[in-house]
């Protein structure tokens, strides 16, 4: 069920801005709601996301519940050399989901 | 032919048919005093007694609404992202939401620029207000005012 899509660039010149847009397939659900029966349903969400470049943190996210189903994050990073970019989300009820992208600098 | 009496009697009703509906349309006060000291306190958290100044950040979000669900929100903020000069966090906040917060993130040097979007849900017809923390220990600001004609959290769970 845990699924998530990254889109950035397969190659960059060094030094190139480059953006980074994640998707994670998640319903997000706030623990404000009720049931038609009245009955507050818990609370279900994506806490925290980090963006490691070759083993260096980058970009870090805190989540919360005002963040809307299936959490999009755009952001932009510097290529600095050919390698891996990991991407890991992780929240409530043990969620954690891990993506990797390769990059090819020039 | 109207009265004068069956005029009054009309426009009366009317007023006073609008006037509830409005205020039933608002939070109680005690919610919204309650939310407004819950955003101070969480405003408090994040930038502790320094000043905070408007300029530099740009928030966009979408001036009406249709549905709070799923709002685009973006973020960028004027830094030349250098080892010495870069922005350090992003944090979004919101006043007539449950909770106050609503994203933060930590970024540095190497993010190239300081500009994030996401999504995010609206609750109200409220401000939303972006603050951005630089490397030098200052603090930016700025402000968005949005019209949400169908809020977030009110319908009911599919279960």
């Amino acid at each position: 069920m845990a699924r998530a899509v990254v889109t950035l660039p397969a190659q960059a010149k060094r030094g190139e801005i480059i953006e980074i847009k994640t998707l994670a397939g998640h319903a997000m659900e706030t623990g404000f709601r009720r049931t038609q029966l009245g009955e507050l349903i818990p609370r279900d969400i994506i806490r925290s996301f980090v963006c490691t470049y070759n083993g260096e943190e980058i970009f870090r996210a805190e989540l919360h519940p005002a963040i809307a189903a299936n959490p999009l994050l755009t952001f932009t990073a510097v290529a600095t050399e050919s390698g891996a970019i990991t991407f890991r989300w992780s929240g409530d009820n043990d969620y954690a989901v891990t993506e990797t992208a390769s990059i090819r600098v020039e | 032919m109207t009265t004068r009496r069956q005029f009054l009697l009309a426009t009366g009703g009317v007023g006073f048919s609008v006037g509830t509906a409005s205020i039933q349309a608002q939070l109680a006060p005690n919610e919204a005093a309650l939310r407004r000291a819950a955003y101070q306190e969480a405003l408090r958290k994040v930038v502790g007694d320094a000043q905070v100044r408007r300029g530099r950040v740009k928030l966009v979000l979408p001036p009406l609404i249709d549905n709070g669900n799923s709002v685009p929100l973006s973020v960028t903020v004027e830094s030349p992202m250098t080892p010495t000069d870069h922005v350090k966090a992003i944090h979004v906040f919101t006043e007539k939401n449950p909770l106050p917060d609503v994203v933060s993130v930590y970024l540095g040097p190497r993010a190239g620029r300081a500009s994030l979007s996401t999504r995010v849900r609206l609750a109200d017809t409220q401000t939303v207000v972006a603050i951005a923390q630089l490397s030098d220990g200052s603090f930016w600001s700025d402000s968005a005012e949005v019209v949400v004609t169908l809020s977030a959290c009110l319908e009911e769970g599919l279960i």
